[in-house]
């Protein structure tokens, strides 16, 4: 045997060495795909992904906060003041720009998570004895991020907006996130 | 086989059949330590201790501990008043991971001021900052487990910064947690990480000791062993020194652990996890402040965790950022000089990473005295200052050798040491 003889040997050789590792590196893959994907969530923390609120509780210018996913979410009917402040705004000089009526399904009525967009601090803004911010919406203590009466991010590190969850009206009354 | 004779007939047996002893004893009587190690290279053997203390204590409390969102504050509790010597078992273990990283800390400065990471020792110092990052990842797990306030939401906000990330940041973040925020799955993992990662500073540290062995240690002087009378072997010279070390390091933390145990904590931590209100103001533990202060001084989010982790990625590349021939800082008078300003520096950092941004800033000497530099001046711009100062140390290292005039560098250890004990 031996495998100085001929160059069509070696890259027959090389083919097949080439070939085993990429097999290989397949196979490592597939089978560590399993042990990564394991960490994601399962499903029973699937399955608790969605919630139905009544609201007919819910007065004017009175917020509540409810758990979904594990996480605070915001719903407040608001006064007439702060949905025309809200809508006040020029767009454009937002540093996440979006008009008001895209935050709300139904005007009067904001459904938010309430997660700073920053590093996931709950901004304070619920009670009315709350420190509100420059804007007179939510305000994080964390790492100070400002956001506005329709949980516009403002001023501060906060990128973005705060996140309006998917969620519809199933009457008047109540809503179904998730 | 060239195998060693020794007088035990058992090392011999031993000896022949797995080359075990022949390490240690040459460790111990051959192997060149430097004649002239100051009590600054105690630290070392001074945190494999720590280690040692914290894998001992950690395994104890993890049979009694329950990773469980809805046991995990009353086990702790439960180890701290029913568990036979489980308040002193979790002081121990709480307050000599403070202590551990106190030790290392001073490890590393001392490595910067004897410029211990230069050729032929990058490797050792890089993975020496290998084993830091590996401390601050169990560092931080560990103290999720309590399951208390400051737990949760440090867990949340640590986790988060991973959010930053352009694209997949949030796909990561869920996957990190097992869910949509943090939750059983997430302390479930937390746990079983903080047990495995000790192991892993083990094996690194293990490393880390080979590459000592293999390139020798630095010494005050920062110059070469030029032959044996350059030389002591550790035992006894060092192994007495560093139980002198060990003493006096043992002293300090009975001083903690039965005196003042929650000095180093955050007493929010006593308020069990609620993840509906966050604290007024959260900060981590003390020894992730001066990155914390990193953080919060660049306003934009993915600048800012960029930022964090450059400030200790940057200890990576520091072997070809110096540029200087001439290791010890002694012999370095601008060096010298820029050393203890950083020192300060990172000190100051650690001070604002405790205050709130909008507030104005106060230096604080723990148990001494605290006072307000000037009014104006918030802890968001004493941040901004000193973080620019932390890089511009950095950075300045590879043009200083062309301003820095070095004094001599004398002949060899042996003679340093010969004239200094003769005047």
């Amino acid at each position: 045997m031996s495998n100085t003889g001929s160059g069509h040997d070696e890259t027959k050789r090389d083919f097949l060495m080439v070939a085993t590792a990429a097999v290989g590196a397949v196979g490592a893959g597939l089978t560590v795909w399993p042990f990564i994907n394991s960490l994601n969530p399962s499903a029973d923390v699937l399955a608790l992904a969605s919630i139905e609120v009544d609201l007919s509780t819910i007065e004017e210018g009175q917020s509540i906060t409810v758990t979904w996913r594990g996480k605070p979410v915001f719903i407040r009917r608001q006064t007439a003041a702060e949905i025309a402040d809200a809508e006040g705004v020029d767009v454009a000089t937002l540093p996440d720009p979006q008009a008001y009526g895209d935050r709300v399904t139904k005007p009067g009525w904001l459904v938010m998570v309430g997660i700073c967009t920053h590093l996931g601090c709950v901004p304070g803004g619920q009670k009315v004895t709350d420190n509100k911010g420059d804007f007179g919406g939510w305000y994080c203590p964390c790492h100070g991020s400002h956001y506005d009466t329709a949980g516009r991010i403002r001023k501060g590190p906060a990128p973005k907006n705060l996140e309006v969850p998917e969620y519809n009206f199933l009457s008047d009354n109540l809503i179904k996130i998730g | 086989m060239s195998s060693k004779q020794f007088k035990n007939p058992v090392a011999n047996w031993v000896e022949k059949r797995l080359p075990v002893i022949s390490p240690i004893h040459h460790t111990l009587f051959e192997h060149p330590f430097p004649r002239n190690l100051n009590f600054m290279w105690n630290f070392g053997s001074l945190a494999g201790l720590c280690l040692v203390i914290m894998i001992v204590t950690g395994i104890v409390l993890a049979m009694q501990y329950t990773p469980n969102t809805a046991d995990a504050f009353g086990s702790v509790e439960r180890i701290m008043r029913d568990v036979n010597s489980g308040w002193l078992l979790r002081y121990l273990h709480m307050n000599v991971a403070s202590f551990f990283f106190i030790v290392v800390y001073i490890h590393m400065f001392r490595g910067l001021y004897y410029g211990s990471y230069k050729a032929p020792r990058e490797l050792l110092w890089i993975i020496g900052v290998v084993i830091l990052l590996l401390m601050m990842a169990t560092g931080f797990l560990g103290y999720t487990l309590p399951w208390g306030q400051m737990s949760f939401w440090g867990a949340t906000v640590i986790t988060n910064l991973f959010s930053a990330i352009p694209g997949v940041g949030d796909a990561i973040v869920t996957w990190l947690w097992g869910g949509f925020s943090v939750d059983n799955p997430t302390l479930n993992r937390f746990f079983v990480l903080h047990f495995l990662l000790p192991f892993v500073i083990l094996g690194v540290v293990i490393l880390h000791i080979l590459a000592l062995h293999t390139s020798v240690s630095n010494n005050p002087l920062g110059i070469e062993i030029k032959g044996p009378q350059d030389t002591i072997s550790f035992h006894p010279y060092f192994t007495i020194k560093d139980m002198l070390g060990v003493c006096v390091f043992l002293l300090l933390l009975c001083a903690f652990v039965f005196f003042m145990p929650n000095d180093m904590g955050h007493p929010d931590n006593y308020i069990p996890a609620d993840p509906l209100v966050t604290p007024a103001h959260i900060v981590p533990e003390w020894y992730f402040l001066p990155f914390y202060a990193v953080l919060r001084s660049i306003p934009d989010k993915l600048m800012g965790v960029i930022a964090m982790f450059a400030a200790i990625g940057v200890l990576f590349i520091l072997p070809w950022l110096d540029r200087s021939p001439v290791r010890s800082a002694r012999f370095r008078p601008m060096f010298r000089v820029m050393f203890w300003a950083f020192l300060v520096i990172c000190y100051i950092l650690g001070t604002v990473g405790a205050q709130a941004p909008d507030n104005v800033y106060v230096f604080v000497v723990p148990y001494l005295f605290s006072f307000e530099v000037s009014s104006w001046m918030t802890v968001l711009t004493v941040g901004q200052i000193t973080t620019a100062l932390y890089f511009l140390f950095f950075l300045s290292l590879p043009i200083l050798p062309l301003f820095e005039k070095t004094k001599p560098l004398p002949a060899s250890i042996s003679e340093a040491v010969l004239s200094k004990s003769e005047k």
